[in-house]
């Protein structure tokens, strides 16, 4: 896909073209060469690190004898972690517009990790290994999309990021696809499942540094005045406009239940059978993979606005769904396509809309800025949903979780802080 | 560098990175195909009839992992002699239990685009008289004394980036009328006279007294409980904390059950105890190494349990009073049941 799209022009020259915001013949119905490169890079990423993600588990059980319960993993003191090392990347990518170098770190250590699984045989060492796994993840998101919102041109962000969402997520799609195959060829294959884990991050890292080119902006005058400090990136929440915007994104993923949880509800309150309780998360994967380039163009052209806090809306229909007593057949599906419709419209269109309220020279910092107090916002729903379970139930927790999105959507529409983005 | 060039640089990348994942592959398909001829010096293993009927013999059925043809089948052989050649069934699991002429076999189903799970309940002449769908990965498997009721674990995740969640789910069905409990999450649990409730609560290693009452662990907030369910009432009680996959003595006084031992290695936290259910005291066996398996009574004296080997796992046995030592069953077995 990317090839074709690239041939006759360099990247290089066509993220110029659509950094200055210019139309330029054609430009409206192609996506910037280096959205795709990044699309490409985070399909093969993602291929690369959800084969090991689908595996885990039985290698766990079946291949090392281990009863993973009760470990933990990575714990909510890692989660904090994973939030700075978000930050420190944004940070880092914007001095000196490093944004490519920082996300090829990024994905490099994530890479580097995989080939470690296998040479490590006991649950702390691999958490350890999975830790490293996810702070490479953490470094390089923020820089990621800062690339793609400085590649494309502002009034078509929305589709970019629709564009670059989807990729990701049909990487997500096929990834198990492959480790089953390669598990179907060599029983018990681990290994083999995370040395070819290895190789796909590897051209994933390769195609990075190959397609995305370095400088997306030209240094000017004009931006002096934002040179990229920590004091810079702080500063930024002055900004009435971003402030209004990581705040009503807090508020909506203070009300934002996580997925497991939202799968288990959906088991026990909808009665999806066992055998396809593993399948669930793809029902979501496909729903995003299939609306995110849609809703992005929504966004571009409705309001991204709307569109994050409309998908907030399709989230609060998913949860009415699993709280209503009805008990038709295609719920499920209907509460899984919401899911997924959630996701398409507000994992890139936060970052489109983000992008509006940061300057050039602050774009990582922002954009991570606003991602963690989102992650952050998320996991304190998930404490608290855990909590308000353990206390009442999950009916009366899900009740409370509703009411709290209800809230904070009527505090989005009513601050609507990026309306004219 | 040019468009051309950089696809080239791609290009050769490319090739080498999937020549890396084909060897890989291939050398694991390799590995694989050696574990489907017969191992120098293993146990012999020839196919023959196993049955689960009442006196029959007094035998161990158990899935063998011995390599060759007949690895990861059920196999029997007289508990006289474990270490003698096997008779293999044909019919493979991954966790496997009987009492009474009833089997409980977990095994993996092939799929188009991936493994699936099932639980095959089966007669005494190894015929499947039910299946049920699974939604994880086998890990524990038992029935009641009578042969009625059985009950199963397995383990549930791996859908987040990077695989944190872990979780199980326990099920119990009654044979006979073909009632299904898919989940111990239902039950009413109790902890010291108030109903506990919570988002991580998990249950896993069932072990029957009789058809209605049994033993297993719960698990939330990172504590593990012992706790006595009621089949027929759905509810549970906890009884004490810190014990994991419990195994009910044949005379019903004892518990056999994986303890974590503060101070231990988090990688090998487990030692194998024994718990008065007259005293709620507990006391270690003399198998020092981690055990993690639900461990089986033999007869009232004698606890059997798995450890890793070099072919999967090994049997060991241990007296369940305190003095004495451990001593290997037999090698390359998993799940054993003992059968008069």
């Amino acid at each position: 896909m990317y090839v074709s799209e690239s041939r006759g022009s360099t990247p290089a020259a066509a993220s110029r073209t659509a950094a200055r915001g210019l139309p330029g013949p054609g430009r409206r119905s192609a996506v910037a060469s280096t959205v795709l490169a990044l699309g490409a890079v985070s399909l093969i990423t993602d291929v690369s690190s959800e084969m090991v993600t689908a595996v885990l588990p039985l290698y766990l059980v079946s291949g090392l004898g281990l009863s993973p319960l009760g470990f933990g993993l990575l714990d909510g003191v890692y989660n904090g972690f994973s939030a700075l090392v978000r930050l420190v990347g944004g940070h880092l990518a914007d001095r000196g517009g490093r944004h490519k170098q920082v996300a090829a770190l990024g994905y490099g250590l994530s890479a580097l990790c995989k080939p470690l699984l296998p040479a490590v045989h006991t649950l702390p060492l691999i958490g350890a290994v999975l830790a490293a796994d996810r702070t490479g993840k953490g470094l390089r998101t923020a820089p990621r999309d800062a690339l793609i919102s400085l590649s494309s041109p502002p009034e078509a962000r929305g589709r970019a990021f629709g564009v670059h969402r989807a990729m990701d997520t049909a990487g997500a799609l096929l990834g198990p696809l492959v480790a089953f195959l390669i598990l179907r060829r060599a029983a018990d294959g681990y290994d083999a499942v995370f040395t070819v884990s290895f190789c796909v991050a590897a051209v994933g890292v390769l195609v990075l540094l190959l397609f995305v080119p370095s400088r997306t902006t030209r240094p000017s005058p004009a931006t002096g005045a934002e040179r990229p400090s920590l004091r810079a990136a702080v500063a930024l929440l002055g900004r009435r406009e971003l402030r209004g915007l990581a705040l009503c994104a807090v508020a909506l993923g203070l009300a934002t239940v996580s997925d497991s949880f939202v799968y288990l509800m959906l088991q026990r309150r909808l009665g999806v059978p066992d055998r396809w309780f593993a399948l669930l998360p793809l029902g979501t994967a496909a729903a995003f993979l299939l609306l995110a380039v849609p809703l992005g163009r929504w966004a571009d052209r409705l309001g991204r606005w709307r569109v994050f806090v409309g998908g907030h809306v399709a989230l609060l229909l998913a949860y009415a769904l699993l709280l209503s007593h009805l008990r038709a057949g295609v719920l499920p599906y209907a509460v899984l396509a919401l899911h997924g419709a959630f996701y398409a419209a507000t994992d890139g269109v936060l970052m489109a809309a983000a992008a509006g309220s940061v300057p050039e020279a602050l774009r990582s910092s922002g954009l991570a800025l606003v991602q963690t107090g989102q992650a952050g916002a998320r996991f304190c729903c998930s404490i608290a949903f855990g909590a308000a379970w353990t206390a009442f139930g999950d009916r009366s927790a899900l009740a409370g979780a509703a009411v709290a999105l209800l809230a904070s959507v009527a505090l989005s529409i009513r601050l609507r802080p990026a309306e004219a983005v | 560098m040019s468009t051309r060039d950089r696809l080239l640089v791609l290009l050769a990348g490319v090739l080498v990175l999937a020549s890396v994942a084909g060897v890989a592959v291939w050398r694991a398909a390799q590995r694989a195909d050696r574990r489907n001829q017969v191992q120098a010096g293993g146990p012999a293993v020839h196919a023959g009839t196993v049955s689960l009927a009442a006196a029959g013999g007094p035998r161990i059925v158990f899935r063998s992992m011995a390599w060759g043809p007949h690895r990861d089948e059920l196999a029997s052989v007289p508990a006289a002699d474990p270490e003698g050649p096997r008779t293999a069934s044909g019919v493979s699991c991954l966790r496997f239990y009987a009492a009474a002429g009833t089997g409980i076999c977990l095994q993996a189903e092939r799929g188009p685009v991936n493994d699936t799970y099932r639980a095959l309940v089966l007669d005494s002449r190894l015929r499947t008289t039910r299946r049920v769908g699974l939604a994880g990965i086998p890990t524990r498997a038992r029935v009641s004394p009578s042969g009625r009721m059985a009950a199963w674990t397995v383990f549930v995740g791996g859908d987040s980036y990077a695989g944190t969640d872990f979780s199980t789910r326990t099920s119990i069905l009654d044979t006979r009328t073909g009632d299904l409990q898919p989940t111990l999450e239902d039950y009413t649990l109790t902890r010291d006279g108030k109903r506990l409730r919570a988002a991580d609560l998990n249950y896993w290693g069932v072990t029957f007294a009789d058809d209605t009452h049994f033993y297993a662990t719960a698990a939330t907030g990172g504590r593990t409980y012992l706790i006595r369910g009621d089949v027929a009432a759905r509810t549970a009680v906890t009884l004490r904390t810190n014990v994991e996959c419990p195994s009910l003595s044949p005379d019903g006084t004892r518990i056999a059950f994986k303890k974590r031992v503060p101070g231990l290695s988090p990688d090998a936290p487990w030692r194998l105890y024994v718990l008065d259910l007259a005293t709620l005291r507990d006391h270690p066996t003399a198998e020092t190494r981690n055990v993690d398996d639900q461990a089986v009574w033999t007869d009232d004296q004698t606890l059997a349990y798995s450890l890793p080997g070099d072919y999967g796992s090994d049997l060991y046995t241990v007296p369940a009073a305190a003095p004495g030592t451990p001593r290997l069953l037999t090698r390359s077995a998993l799940s054993p049941s003992w059968l008069d």
